[in-house]
């Protein structure tokens, strides 16, 4: 870390982000600021950037204009310190469908260089409740199940900022509930959490900022209480 | 170190995967194989002609079998976007692409093997007296086919009609290994002296040292969103 800057949070941001896909901008002059502990509600209709932003701010796109920091540092020219901090779930699962749930988890603790490996693979499961099915392959879980341990996969190094886009989608009304469950429990470590939801009450039972996107800007970037 | 262990560890994986439902492999020897016994109707397997053309059609079959296990190799990871999902950790872009690649090199070679086994049955040819410089010969042409494949096998992994773009990609740029692989696999086949065949053989050596090298420095743009 740089000596001369300024003491700051380790705080993840967007300072203002564009991103364009050919002609269409998927986002425009965004601006963001994450916390430790902030839960937050991404909320827009189809193709207003949700997904974009949250791609971008895990570093899996490059914006076309602006920055994205983490604890003030470019997360581009210094991409290893952001990419252990942040956590991504997605639509798709990042798992192997022939390799089984524990296979899954050490192979992605390796690309994390987790030096407990089994230890920590141990304690996710334990956390997300996987011990049953450890060694499934992935290919024979449930959506429900599998969103699980995508989410284990996601938080195995431990990082302090978890974006999850859209992971309530696909999953049955008890699905959705024990993930609402796990996610508030994670809250309450103190992770920061920026979720993607088309279910606003879903979100408001989880987020306490609500961001509004509509056309890849942001509308509305504040408290969740007296909205919707 | 690390960057050795995420090679290791995405070379593993590549294995692991493969060694569950066999598919890649599979369909690489029997195309090879394929490719081999259908040629064995197009010309009469006397000798000379056999010496004659029997390398050009093994890098036929090596360039075929070697376009099914890229295209199956990325196929495996976007299925659940399993190359995003290592670009999310804090690894050298370049490690990626060498685990990717060591493993296809690893199941190219499996087939070749293969397929050279069959044509030594169907040709009735023997490899034995030239294997020596026939392996080398092959194993530098398979690396810089392989780093080539691997390379564009990401590439075309996200296009649309990605089991066309491959080859269209690729096999222009891969022409100078097939020309080496044929021309020092003849010589070495014929027991020709390996001064004559030396540069080709060393021509492929620095296109594979050259391409791996070019496309570890520069697969964090093939990857880049």
């Amino acid at each position: 870390m740089p000596s001369d800057r300024p003491h700051v949070n380790h705080a993840l941001e967007l300072r203002d982000v564009s991103k364009q896909f050919g002609s269409f901008q998927a986002l425009d002059r965004v601006s963001l600021r994450v916390e430790f502990g902030d839960s937050i509600l991404l909320y827009g209709p189809n193709g207003a950037g949700k997904t974009t932003l949250l791609r971008v701010l895990s570093i899996l796109a490059r914006p076309t204009e602006g920055k994205v920091l983490y604890d003030g540092a470019d997360v581009h020219t210094h991409p290893a310190e952001a990419k252990a901090a942040i956590g991504f779930v997605s639509h798709t699962t990042f798992l192997y469908g022939d390799l089984t749930i524990r296979e899954n988890l050490e192979f992605a603790g390796k690309l994390f260089a987790l030096s407990n490996l089994e230890q920590r693979v141990a304690d996710v499961v334990e956390m997300f409740r996987l011990r049953d099915r450890t060694d499934t392959h992935a290919r024979e879980l449930s959506r429900g199940y599998q969103q699980r341990v995508s989410l284990a996969r996601a938080f195995l190094h431990g990082p302090q900022f978890l974006l999850l886009d859209e992971p309530f989608t696909g999953l049955d009304a008890a699905s959705a509930e024990s993930l609402q469950e796990l996610l508030r429990g994670l809250q309450a470590q103190g992770k920061a959490l920026i979720f993607s939801t088309h279910d606003f009450r879903q979100g408001k039972a989880i987020a306490q900022r609500l961001v509004a996107l509509e056309g890849g800007r942001v509308k509305y970037d504040g408290p969740m209480k007296g909205t919707g | 170190m690390r960057t050795f262990q995420v090679i290791a560890a995405i070379f593993m994986k590549d294995l692991r995967v493969e060694w569950r439902h066999r598919e890649t492999l599979a369909s690489m020897c029997i195309f090879g194989i394929l490719v081999v016994f259908l040629f064995n109707f197009a010309f009469e397997p006397a000798r000379e002609e056999t010496l004659r053309l029997l390398p050009g059609l093994l890098w036929i079959a090596f360039a075929f079998a070697g376009v099914l296990g890229f295209n199956r190799s990325f196929a495996a990871e976007r299925e659940n976007a399993g190359l995003e999902g290592m670009r999310l950790a804090p690894v050298d872009p370049g490690a990626i692409y060498l685990g990717k690649m060591l493993a296809n090199l690893f199941f190219l070679g499996i087939a070749e093997v293969v397929i050279v086994f069959a044509a030594s049955l169907w040709y009735n040819f023997s490899f034995i007296p030239a294997l020596g410089w026939f392996a080398l010969t092959t194993f530098f042409c398979t690396l810089g086919y392989a780093a080539v494949g691997t390379t564009f096998g990401a590439v075309a992994a996200n296009t649309r009609m990605r089991e066309v773009m491959l080859p269209v990609l690729q096999f222009p740029v891969a022409v100078p290994i097939f020309i080496a692989g044929v021309e020092a696999s003849t010589r070495a086949l014929k027991d020709d002296p390996v001064s004559d065949y030396a540069g080709w053989i060393k021509l492929a050596a620095g296109f594979s040292v050259i391409f791996v090298v070019l496309s570890y420095l520069l697969f964090e743009y093939v990857l880049e969103e």
